[in-house]
């Protein structure tokens, strides 16, 4: 646990240094989200409307952005050989790096969403219903979006593999994400969506530390 | 007293077979030094002694233990040193040494060893320089120094002496030495002599299909 938690500070630290791929991944959350009422038009009803899509396409997007680098500095410099070499399993390093990402990309956007949701006249009703979602949907977009990011280890044009991989698994997740928001907005009860968004998040927990941590040996070998 | 020996190992990369039918063995306060010409396997044996690559055939033993039956413990006894040096450009050499102690080492006298560890390879005045500044040698010193910062058994060195002035070979060699004479057993590849105590040669061009072709059929075929 203690070596768990290593890992987790050392990540969070380098973030934090390195300070560039939070602040960009939140800066495009915000952007894109800003370009809708560009695009569409300034009508409050029309925004209100694609309020919960947006922000949702907008987050899984900004999510994958700081994907491919999950693994791949680590890849890049060695310390992944390293790390496979240490005295935990690699499944629980996988795991770590999946938490510390999420914390320094996840997180920021669950942060950012009030000021989109108001800029994009969100339902009040569906306010509260959209965070519950993102906090439960983000971190299954982690952990999928890691299976991806170790599977791009050694490729060339590794990002644009990565969204291709990743993004048709991120649907469900976004669908009921949506679908939890529209159904508050409606006056239905939205507990089904966000227990299926619990349940995913469940089953990607144990999952993908597993399929991520046996892409990464294939990587190293 | 323990071994760690290998027997019948044969690497395979891709379809080309790089050795076949190695057998070697590394008493307590051992030293083995691989040597042969470029793409004799090496580095690859070194990946397969810390278990980054699975051997086609053979086994591992520790103490006539399989390592496959326990990679965790065999990770715990082993430090591999490889091409790269892994130093994080932004945190600094003592934040960098710290981490993999952390990550290796059992918690307790952390601080101690690693201020050993930065003095031994003269690394003390860069204590607290972010990894960026650093030249290829110091962070060479610096991924040595990690070795020295946790202690464990078994020393994996690819090319220890790679961008090292000559002092600093001098140190490594002490500190090999040094953990040698305290039980420990260090496997080196190297092209320049870090001349150890009695070492054991092995020439992996002896074992290698494309150099040293041997009278067995199949494995040519196989490729």
């Amino acid at each position: 646990m203690n070596r768990f938690l290593a890992i987790v500070r050392r990540d969070l630290r380098l973030a934090l240094r390195q300070g560039s791929d939070s602040m960009m991944v939140v800066m495009f959350f915000v952007l894109t989200c800003i370009l809708f009422p560009f695009g569409v038009g300034p009508e409050p009803n029309i925004l209100a409307r694609i309020a919960p899509g947006v922000i949702w396409v907008a987050a899984l997007l900004a999510s994958m952005l700081s994907l491919e680098r999950l693994f791949l500095t680590d890849y890049e410099d060695g310390a992944l050989e390293l790390l496979a070499t240490a005295p935990l399993p690699l499944e629980f390093v996988a795991m770590a790096k999946i938490v510390a990402h999420w914390l320094t990309t996840g997180l920021p956007l669950l942060i950012a969403t009030p000021l989109l949701a108001i800029l994009l006249n969100l339902h009040p009703d569906g306010f509260w219903v959209l965070v519950a979602a993102l906090l439960l949907g983000t971190p299954t977009l982690s952990l999928i979006g890691a299976i991806g990011a170790a599977l791009i280890l050694g490729a060339r044009r590794g990002g644009v593999l990565l969204s291709l991989l990743v993004l048709p698994l991120y649907i469900p997740v976004l669908i009921f994400g949506v679908g939890a928001v529209d159904a508050v907005i409606g006056g239905f009860p939205a507990n089904t969506h966000l227990l299926i968004l619990a349940g995913m998040l469940v089953v990607a927990l144990p999952l993908a530390p597993f399929a991520a941590a046996a892409a990464l040996r294939q990587a190293l070998e | 007293m323990a071994t760690f020996s290998g027997d019948g190992l044969t690497c395979l990369r891709g379809e080309t077979l790089v050795f076949r039918g190695l057998d070697f063995t590394v008493p307590d306060g051992g030293a083995l030094v691989l040597v042969g010409p470029n793409g004799s396997g090496k580095s690859s044996l070194l990946r397969m002694l810390a278990g980054l690559l699975a051997p086609a055939a053979g086994t591992l033993s520790w103490d006539g233990q399989p390592v496959a039956e326990e990679p965790d413990e065999h990770h715990a006894r082993l430090h591999y040193v490889g091409h790269h040096d892994c130093v994080k450009p932004v945190l600094t050499v003592a934040e960098n040494l710290s981490f993999w102690a952390r990550l290796h080492g059992p918690a307790g006298a952390a601080g101690a060893r690693l201020a050993e560890a930065l003095d031994r390879l003269d690394l003390a005045h860069l204590r607290d320089v972010p990894g960026r500044f650093l030249s290829a040698g110091q962070k060479r010193r610096v991924n040595l120094a990690r070795v020295l910062a946790a202690p464990a058994p078994l020393w994996l060195l690819d090319e220890p002496a790679t961008a090292l002035d000559r002092a600093s070979v001098g140190r490594v060699r002490e500190a090999i030495a040094a953990h040698r004479a305290a039980g420990g057993m260090v496997v080196v590849s190297t092209h320049q002599d870090i001349d150890l105590a009695d070492p054991t040669m092995l020439d992996l061009a002896r074992f290698s299909a494309r150099l040293a072709p041997a009278p067995r059929a199949g494995a040519e075929e196989a490729a």
